[in-house]
């Protein structure tokens, strides 16, 4: 589990972060959504500690990450795995090697067994046999599927994804969508999605914090995202009239 | 006040590469890759560079001597001294300035704005030290065996310009290399490149790691890596000037 207690941030003398607090649970997909500039990317790169809070802690477990040194941060840092926007795949390693480098870094597995264990990420994002493929010949969904099998590589507790669809069709969203839920359930691990994906949001969002101007504004889970009467998610997440009728439409049958 | 930003930002990341490896296997291997780049992929450019410079030089110093009272070795001698304390070098390495300070300011410019850096860190990966460190070892090995083949072939460039034009006989020009020859220059180039070498990489690197936005701003770190390496290798040039000779 991770919680977090009373972040604040800001950059040059403008604050994007007010007063932050929540839990994010293990074994559940959980959602920081929000409009574009919100403060949702700000927000996950303070809790895996890529930028520093002004105030407030971020709880690993009992850790306290925000206080830790730098030895220590590593010690959480290597239970972590992200998924980033563009995949952030490097660029002169083909996906073995991708999927492989955290495993070679901090292992000492032989080659056998690094290459099985990569072998069974693969697998388990459904791209076995892409092993020697160069990432600049992959597509977004295939970046993504990558990103995902060397996230995991490293089993690790925590799992932070950012606009995991973005660029990316409805179906192949929704593959990528299920398979990080899957994932979470079956490793057992604390996953936290920074999306503005409205389809994320109904189809995985258990527990889901909104985000309105660097505030945090609604907390809850997708049933209540369509019961919810606060004005500026529902604004946010049926924006357009179609979503909205479909939202009355639903509610109304039940 | 900008600029004391900067300095300390600069001695801050060099102070992060000098953290413990977390797999010193691997950061091996990255320093063999970088070794491999910058002496091997720099190589061409060196040799064209340092061949013509040595040419030029005994051409334009035979020119000068021409009717004077001034033996005809002298051209050898001022070529091989020129050579192995300035042009070898220092011009080499503004060169080298131009070639490899833009490539690893655009590669870690690029990584940095395609969150790969930020991967790295995630991972647990000391990124100064793994991304930056293996490029100044790499550099600091290599530049001087780049320094000590540019010299050579100024040399050699100053004889095939001599032969072809028949200004100074050949026996002359060879006599002039060898003469009043001091060991001392040879430490004085090595340890001139070591220093370029290190300087060229390190400021390179440091705009490229600290870029902020995205295609166009890593352009203006790579047009600033290699003004400010080629500023700073020659200011270093003038202090080392001073202390060693």
């Amino acid at each position: 589990m991770i919680r977090i207690e009373n972040i604040c941030k800001s950059f040059d003398g403008t604050q994007v972060l007010f007063d932050i607090s929540a839990s994010f649970e293990r074994g559940k997909t959980n959602l920081i959504i929000g409009k574009s500039g919100s403060g949702k990317t700000v927000l996950v790169k303070t809790i895996i500690g890529l930028l520093p809070v002004d105030s407030g802690n971020v709880f690993y477990g009992d850790d306290n990450f925000t206080e830790m040194n730098f030895k220590q941060r590593k010690h959480i840092r290597m239970q972590i795995g992200m998924l980033f926007q563009g995949g952030a795949l490097f660029d002169s390693l083909n996906v073995e090697k991708n999927i492989m480098f955290p495993l070679q870094m901090f292992t000492n597995l032989t080659l056998k067994e690094k290459l099985a264990r990569v072998d069974e990420c693969l697998d388990r994002v459904n791209l076995a046999g892409a092993n020697k493929r160069n990432t600049g010949e992959l597509s977004g969904g295939m970046r993504k599927r990558v990103g995902i099998a060397r996230a995991i590589v490293m089993r690790p507790k925590y799992l932070f994804c950012d606009e995991p669809n973005s660029g990316l069709d409805p179906k192949t969203a929704l593959v990528i969508d299920q398979l990080i839920k899957e994932i979470t359930i079956d490793y057992d691990i604390t996953t936290i999605i920074n999306t503005h994906d409205m389809n994320s949001v109904m189809e995985i969002g258990e527990n889901i914090i909104f985000l309105h101007n660097g505030h945090c504004a609604w907390r809850g889970n997708r049933k209540e995202v369509l019961r919810s009467d606060h004005e500026e998610l529902e604004s946010f997440i049926f924006a357009s009239d179609f979503l909205k009728k479909a939202r009355a439409a639903i509610l109304a049958e039940k | 006040m900008k600029l004391f930003y900067h300095i300390g930002r600069y001695f801050i990341m060099l102070g992060h590469m000098l953290r413990k490896p977390e797999k010193s296997g691997m950061y091996w291997q990255e320093i063999l890759r970088q070794m491999y780049d910058i002496g091997v992929g720099s190589l061409p450019i060196v040799a064209m560079i340092s061949f013509f410079i040595g040419a030029v030089t005994s051409v334009q110093t035979a020119f000068q001597l021409l009717n004077s009272f001034i033996p005809d070795y002298y051209v050898g001698f001022i070529v091989r001294d020129s050579m192995l304390l300035e042009l070898a070098p220092t011009i080499t390495c503004l060169a080298l300035a131009g070639k490899i300070g833009s490539n690893i300011a655009s590669e870690l410019g690029t990584m940095r704005i395609t969150e790969q850096i930020d991967a790295l860190e995630i991972m647990g990966v000391n990124t100064e030290g793994y991304l930056v460190g293996p490029k100044i070892m790499g550099a600091i090995i290599m530049v001087p065996f780049l320094i000590v083949i540019a010299a050579y072939l100024g040399m050699l460039g100053g004889y095939a310009a001599v032969a072809a034009t028949d200004a100074v006989e050949n026996p002359m020009y060879i006599k002039g290399l060898l003469v009043w020859f001091k060991p001392y220059y040879i430490n004085f180039m090595v340890i001139k490149s070591v220093v370029f070498g290190f300087l060229i990489t390190s400021i390179s690197a440091y705009h490229g790691y600290y870029v902020k936005g995205g295609a166009l701003e890593i352009g203006k770190a790579s047009t600033k890596a290699v003004v400010y390496s080629s500023i700073a290798v020659l200011l270093a040039d003038y202090v080392l000037a001073i202390l060693l000779t």
